[in-house]
């Protein structure tokens, strides 16, 4: 017991804290956008948010959960489409038809889940997929949402938002950088929980974790509701900004899924801060290639390949081993009682 | 008879999607590797086609014997050159890797091809049909592609049990390092399987574009067929993906007779029936 006294558990590190304020400057810089940027920055600012967002969803999946979806566009997809049912046939108010998407959307990834979690590994991204074919399919279907060509957002919807086009825009721009925020904060949370303390074991070892008493199945299925339902509040914001839904661009693989793969994998997957790495990374080569057309998705392919042989932890990966950085200290440490940390480092 | 006649395509459709996922069972046998890109693959399989097609102007099965030999070596280079270095105890690299290929390939294609629609022109072909009884005709193309996919199931089937190729196929699949002390080189053994998909997959391809107009987007749609066909029938059993082929062509010809324009929908949902109900396969022998 004396021992053990010498010793304390902690997780924060110096650099940690240094982060943090960085961190704390990126989101205060964001949130300013309104006092020193147009109509456009506020909109790139959304957009950025919101696929900072569903990075961290689908990292939280794939890093830490070893649920690899491509299939994520289903939730994005039923969150637009609950806004849309919530705020004109049960005439919701359309910000509180958000939250109700979200839940929407959990509803229907526990039936999914218990479909696509009898396949393992790449069977499994392939099942997500073809989960979400079958809502885009099905939604083509029903004339009431206007089939495959879509329906938009009545006037009356959208001016409930608020009176004018200002405080409208002002408003998705407050709820997209909370989303992102809260998203991360959500996954950060989750991780040093002893949720987050049974994923890391189920990512290392199905069968230890399993053994220790780390129920698999139900860890998985929360974190896949989870990352269902914050996905579908997205889903919701996005067509809050776009007024207009059809199948095809809701359950988009390419708008949805392939981008935020991209992002995570190019940012550092199963790292809190390879998503937001990712998605900078993700917006300036937006500005500068986008022109290039298809020349621009060949490229970032191209790249996302090259890191995963290359560097498969992502460019974080590659930052956090060369100087030891980590803002979000997931990871518990042990160190002597006067301060210094045993071992190295 | 219309019925009748709806199963009868059913069943010749179900060929082609065979053949869409015979490659696919094969490289999951050998190295358990999921190839994302598959159905991209295809697709560019029939715009070869196209290309030597329209380029020297011969029909589409004799451009068969240069598209198909391309593929071979093709998928050796990407196998040897690329996917060898993903394989390992992580699932990701593969998954990412091939998904990275599969958008690379869908925006060359489209950079090279645009988006218009294209169809491979098999002349006569293209509209011959056997008359069976009064009021049922069968097409003679789909009936070539159907005994196609049955030949090369049962030369892959050859392959496996009969040769030392396919023993040597097996024992890597069994287990990788063994396999190499027993001086297999697994490299090449795995570069072999993922040229031999790839053959199949510029027959499926060739197919594909004689049958049915095709872009540069519909690869996706194409694996999702093949995965369906493979996990239907069961993994690791060849006969068990010509009858998912089967029962997914059925179910979406069927399904687009009862339900217009649900056909795809129809299939999907068949899918996931099956799934639920066996969710081993039909005809299950892969443990993984």
């Amino acid at each position: 017991m004396a021992e053990t006294a010498q010793y304390r558990v902690a997780t924060a590190t110096r650099t940690s804290r240094i982060g943090l304020l960085v961190l704390l400057a990126g989101v205060v810089f964001l949130a300013t956008t309104p006092f020193w940027g147009g109509r456009a920055e506020m909109r790139l600012v959304v957009e950025f948010c919101y696929f900072l967002a569903l990075a961290q969803m689908w990292n939280l999946l794939a890093g830490y959960a070893g649920l690899v979806s491509v299939g994520q566009q289903a939730f994005v997809g039923l969150g637009g489409y609950a806004l849309f049912v919530f705020s004109i046939w049960l005439g919701v108010h359309p910000l509180l038809a958000l939250p109700l998407a979200g839940v929407a959307a959990a509803l229907f990834a526990i039936p999914t889940a218990l479909v696509v979690f009898r396949l393992r590994g790449a069977y499994f991204a392939i099942g997500t997929w073809v989960t979400a074919e079958v809502y885009r399919l099905s939604f083509a279907q029903v004339s009431e949402l206007g089939g495959g060509s879509g329906m938009s957002l009545p006037i009356g919807v959208i001016k409930a938002v608020a009176g004018s086009r200002s405080e409208r825009e002002l408003v998705v721009f407050a709820i997209g950088v909370a989303v992102a925020v809260a998203s991360t904060g959500i996954v950060y949370w989750l991780l040093r929980s002893r949720y987050g303390l049974g994923l890391t074991a189920i990512r290392d070892s199905e069968a230890a974790s399993e053994s220790l008493g780390v129920n698999n199945f139900r860890t998985k299925l929360f974190v896949y509701v989870l990352a269902a339902s914050i996905t579908g509040f997205i889903g919701a914001l996005i067509y809050l900004q776009k007024f207009r839904i059809a199948p095809d661009a809701a359950f988009s693989l390419i708008d949805w899924t392939a981008y935020v793969i991209f992002i995570v994998v190019i940012g550092g997957i199963g790292r809190i801060e390879g998503p937001i790495v990712g998605t900078i990374v993700f917006f300036i080569l937006r500005e500068f290639l986008a022109d290039l057309g298809s020349w621009y998705l060949m490229i970032l392919g191209l790249v996302a390949v090259v890191i995963m042989l290359r560097a498969p932890q992502g460019i974080w990966g590659l930052l956090a081993a060369r100087f030891d950085l980590h803002f979000f200290p997931v990871q518990r440490r042990l160190y002597l009682r006067d301060g210094r940390p045993p071992g190295s480092r | 008879m219309d019925w009748v006649n709806a199963v009868i395509q059913g069943v010749l459709v179900g060929g082609l999607y065979a053949l869409f996922a015979t490659g696919l069972s094969l490289i999951f046998g050998v190295m358990r590797l999921v190839n994302i890109a598959h159905g991209d693959l295809i697709v560019l399989s029939s715009f070869l086609g196209l290309a030597i097609v329209t380029g020297v102007g011969m029909h589409p099965l004799i451009a068969l014997l240069i598209v198909v030999p391309l593929m071979f070596a093709f998928g050796y280079a990407l196998q040897r050159g690329l996917l060898n270095f993903t394989l390992g105890p992580d699932i990701l690299p593969p998954l990412l890797v091939t998904f990275g290929l599969s958008i690379v390939i869908q925006n060359a294609l489209l950079e090279i091809f645009s988006a218009d629609s294209q169809k491979l022109p098999a002349g006569a072909l293209q509209t011959a049909s056997l008359q069976i009884v009064e009021g049922l005709a069968v097409g003679v193309f789909p009936m070539i592609v159907f005994a196609c996919a049955i030949a090369v199931i049962a030369g892959l089937q050859f392959l496996f049990y009969r040769t030392a190729l396919g023993s040597a196929f097996r024992a890597t699949s069994d287990d990788a390092d063994t396999a190499r002390l027993m001086g297999i080189d697994n490299r090449h053994i795995f570069a072999l399987a993922m040229a031999i998909s790839l053959a199949v997959v510029a027959l499926a391809g060739v197919f594909l574009g004689m049958r049915t107009s095709f872009d540069p987007s519909i690869g996706p749609g194409r694996l999702i067929y093949a995965f369906e066909a493979v996990i239907i029938g069961g993994l690791g059993s060849l006969w068990g993906t010509l009858a998912g082929g089967i029962i997914l062509g059925v179910s979406q010809i069927v399904g687009g007779k009862l339900f217009p324009g649900a056909d795809q929908l129809a299939g999907h949902v068949v899918f996931l029936i099956l799934l639920v109900v066996r969710p081993r396969g039909l005809f299950p022998r892969a443990v993984d």
